[in-house]
């Protein structure tokens, strides 16, 4: 009975962070609007040879999901900080994790919107033609923002409430995020040029061994890092 | 949580300096006998003998790392304060020895490899160790509260550290995958007495400056007590 | 509870609450230690901050639905929880809008909806109209009546007068004055004086 409990509290958390990101007006389109431009300048700085764009392509979708990603994090707890709901939300008995499995949740929607837009103007600005193996290309891109998406919220948690939220959180997030970013590209990369080494599969393979983990790390460690 | 008394208690340390002094003579004797006693290299020539501080250093970084993990998953898991503050020293020491690895990595590398940087597994995840330590170390200057700053690092430490061998193995695909040399130069066999007796020196050092560097957390957060007990009116 | 600002009130109805951990000492509620068992001193205990503490995007609905669900309680009967409070008419209206006093009474709304034992209220009259002192003061008598008590942060008397049972003056976190009964009621127009533990201990 405690799962089912469990399981409803996450619930609830994951419809409570959509909703309320839905109906703000400085939201989900704003942070969908940077990625874009940061495609954009990367297509400035990187072309506008056809070829070095192609090559670029899957490089500069992943850096312009991340930066306009860590805008989303931090936003996903800015929304308990505003109005001081964070404190009411500490006060209803039950296990913490269940907090940060519900913007876990609510997080992973945002930015795979957020990746399928990119994806979609980064095909056309980048000149990229979809591969054979586009389903394959689905999974690591799911993969890919599981992982962002895991240790980004669980460090938005702590640094969005220090002073130097802006700062503190790429500081913190993009060394631990390097293997995801580069089995995301250096996979994506492989799997739009015909993939002839077979690395896609040992890509996916730790993306999977990543999300695992620290999936797992985060959730255990929650607690301790939102009552604190 | 009532560890005041505890924290209050701050380690003496005559028996430490001591130590620190052995410490220094024996760093000072294995320096000057290995690059008095081993010889030019063939290629690189006195300059190879960098490699003595070089090698230990990231010897100790990543030793001063384990600690760090160590001692964060134990504060996460006993809420002793000490625990923490063990931590913290040793991350301002690893990433000291961190910074002091990739400086002399870089000045050994350009005779060497012909470049001031090359992506190599090894050479790539120090420098991301490095990045990961500086955050840790930002965390903690941002965040005044003691047990706040206590709980964060400690997770941010432990991730950290579990993270490394992930880095490690995904920086060694994104290379070999693409068929690029990797590190090169194995050591000659007539510098290995030198790197090993340079390896304990050095660890000894860092034991000193981790204990030295400790102490003076522990003092300082003795103080913020005791002012702490003086404001709410002697306890 | 009164006391002078900065006396400790607010940090010592805080660490009842389990918000605050205490850095020395012990706490307990009905039994329970609040740093070693703080989820079952959170099951008996409703506190009321300063802060509502409401989602400015979700209606009043909403947000008292998701204090239901996280409460593990039944999404029924919400609307008559509003009707109590009096906010029946903006039911679906977005938070964002609500004066102080309309945020303090949805806030109270919530609280109750996990029938407290021990009401942990910090200023609770601040931004309340007459109907609204009415209505809180109406919420504390009835958790009395079922064998609760409430706890009081108070700067003002008068809203309270009639229900204080006894009366803690703090000063520099510490307990200057304790009063009982009627003489605790008696509106003074000294500062320290006010707050009241109806039968709390």
């Amino acid at each position: 009975m405690a799962w089912r409990e469990d399981w409803r509290r996450v619930r609830v958390i994951a419809w409570k962070d959509i909703t309320t990101e839905r109906r703000s007006k400085a939201g989900f389109n704003s942070v969908a609007a940077l990625a874009v431009t940061i495609l954009v300048l990367f297509g400035f700085a990187l072309g506008p040879e056809a070829q070095a764009l192609r090559d670029a392509a899957a490089g500069a979708v992943w850096l312009a999901a991340l930066f306009a990603g860590v805008l989303a994090f931090n936003r996903s707890f800015q929304v308990e900080l505003e109005s001081g709901a964070i404190e009411p939300l500490l006060l209803y008995p039950g296990s913490r994790w269940t907090i940060l499995a519900g913007k876990l949740l609510a997080n992973a929607l945002f930015v795979g919107l957020m990746l399928a837009i990119v994806v979609i103007v980064g095909v056309t600005l980048f000149q990229v033609t979809i591969p054979k193996a586009w389903p394959s290309l689905l999974g690591l891109f799911a993969l890919g923002a599981v992982g962002l998406v895991v240790l980004g919220t669980f460090y938005a948690a702590m640094s969005s409430r220090t002073r130097a939220r802006e700062v503190l959180l790429p500081l913190l997030l993009f060394p631990m995020l390097v293997p995801v970013l580069l089995a995301a590209i250096s996979g994506s990369k492989a799997l739009l040029t015909g993939d002839l080494m077979h690395e896609a599969g040992a890509w996916i393979r730790l993306l999977v061994a990543y999300d695992i983990v620290f999936v797992s790390a985060t959730l255990l460690a929650f607690e301790h890092v939102i009552e604190a | 949580m009532n560890e005041t008394a505890d924290t209050m208690n701050v380690p003496r340390s005559r028996a430490w300096t001591l130590f620190g002094v052995f410490a220094f003579v024996a760093l000072i004797a294995a320096q000057v006998h290995a690059v008095l006693t081993s010889p030019a290299d063939r290629d690189m020539g006195h300059l190879q003998k960098i490699l003595y501080v070089h090698v230990p250093a990231a010897w100790i970084m990543s030793l001063a790392f384990l600690v760090v993990f160590v001692f964060s998953i134990r504060y996460m898991w006993r809420g002793q304060e000490k625990d923490d503050l063990l931590a913290a020293a040793a991350a301002e020491v690893g990433a000291t020895f961190n910074g002091l690895t990739l400086v002399l990595g870089m000045i050994w590398g350009k005779p060497a490899w012909g470049a001031w940087w090359v992506w190599d597994p090894r050479v790539t995840t120090t420098l991301v160790l490095f990045m990961i330590f500086v955050g840790y170390l930002a965390l903690r200057s941002f965040v005044d509260d003691p047990e706040r700053r206590a709980q964060w690092s400690a997770a941010v430490g432990a991730f950290g550290a579990i993270n490394v061998p992930i880095v490690y193995m995904s920086v060694r695909w994104w290379r070999t995958l693409h068929q690029i040399q990797s590190s090169p130069s194995t050591m000659d066999s007539a510098y290995v007495l030198g790197l090993r007796t340079n390896a304990i020196a050095f660890m000894l050092i860092m034991i000193y400056f981790i204990r030295r560097r400790y102490e003076l957390a522990r003092l300082r957060r003795a103080t913020e007590l005791i002012a702490d007990a003086a404001a709410l009116g002697g306890t | 509870m009164a006391g002078a600002n900065g006396s400790g009130k607010t940090t010592f109805l805080r660490v009842l609450s389990t918000l605050l951990k205490p850095n020395a000492g012990a706490a307990r509620v009905y039994g329970h230690d609040v740093t070693r068992a703080a989820d079952d001193v959170r099951r008996h205990v409703g506190f009321l901050a300063h802060t509502a503490g409401l989602y400015d995007d979700l209606t009043a609905l909403e947000n008292l639905r998701f204090a239901a669900e996280m409460l593990g309680r039944s999404p029924e009967g919400l609307e008559a929880w509003l009707d109590r409070v009096g906010l029946a008419r903006v039911a679906n209206d977005r938070v964002r809008g609500f004066s102080a006093g309309m945020q303090r009474r949805l806030a109270l709304a919530r609280l109750m909806l996990m029938h407290p034992r021990l009401l942990l209220l910090d200023e609770p009259y601040a931004n309340l109209d007459a109907a609204g002192i009415d209505i809180m003061n109406a919420v504390i008598t009835e958790v009395r009546n079922a064998g609760g008590a409430a706890l009081l942060v108070l700067h003002e008397l008068a809203p309270a007068a009639g229900m204080l049972d006894r009366v803690l003056t703090l000063v520099d976190g510490r307990i200057a004055a304790e009063g009982d009964g009627p003489a605790a009621n008696a509106p003074t127009a000294s500062a320290p004086t006010l707050a009241s533990a109806a039968g709390a201990r």
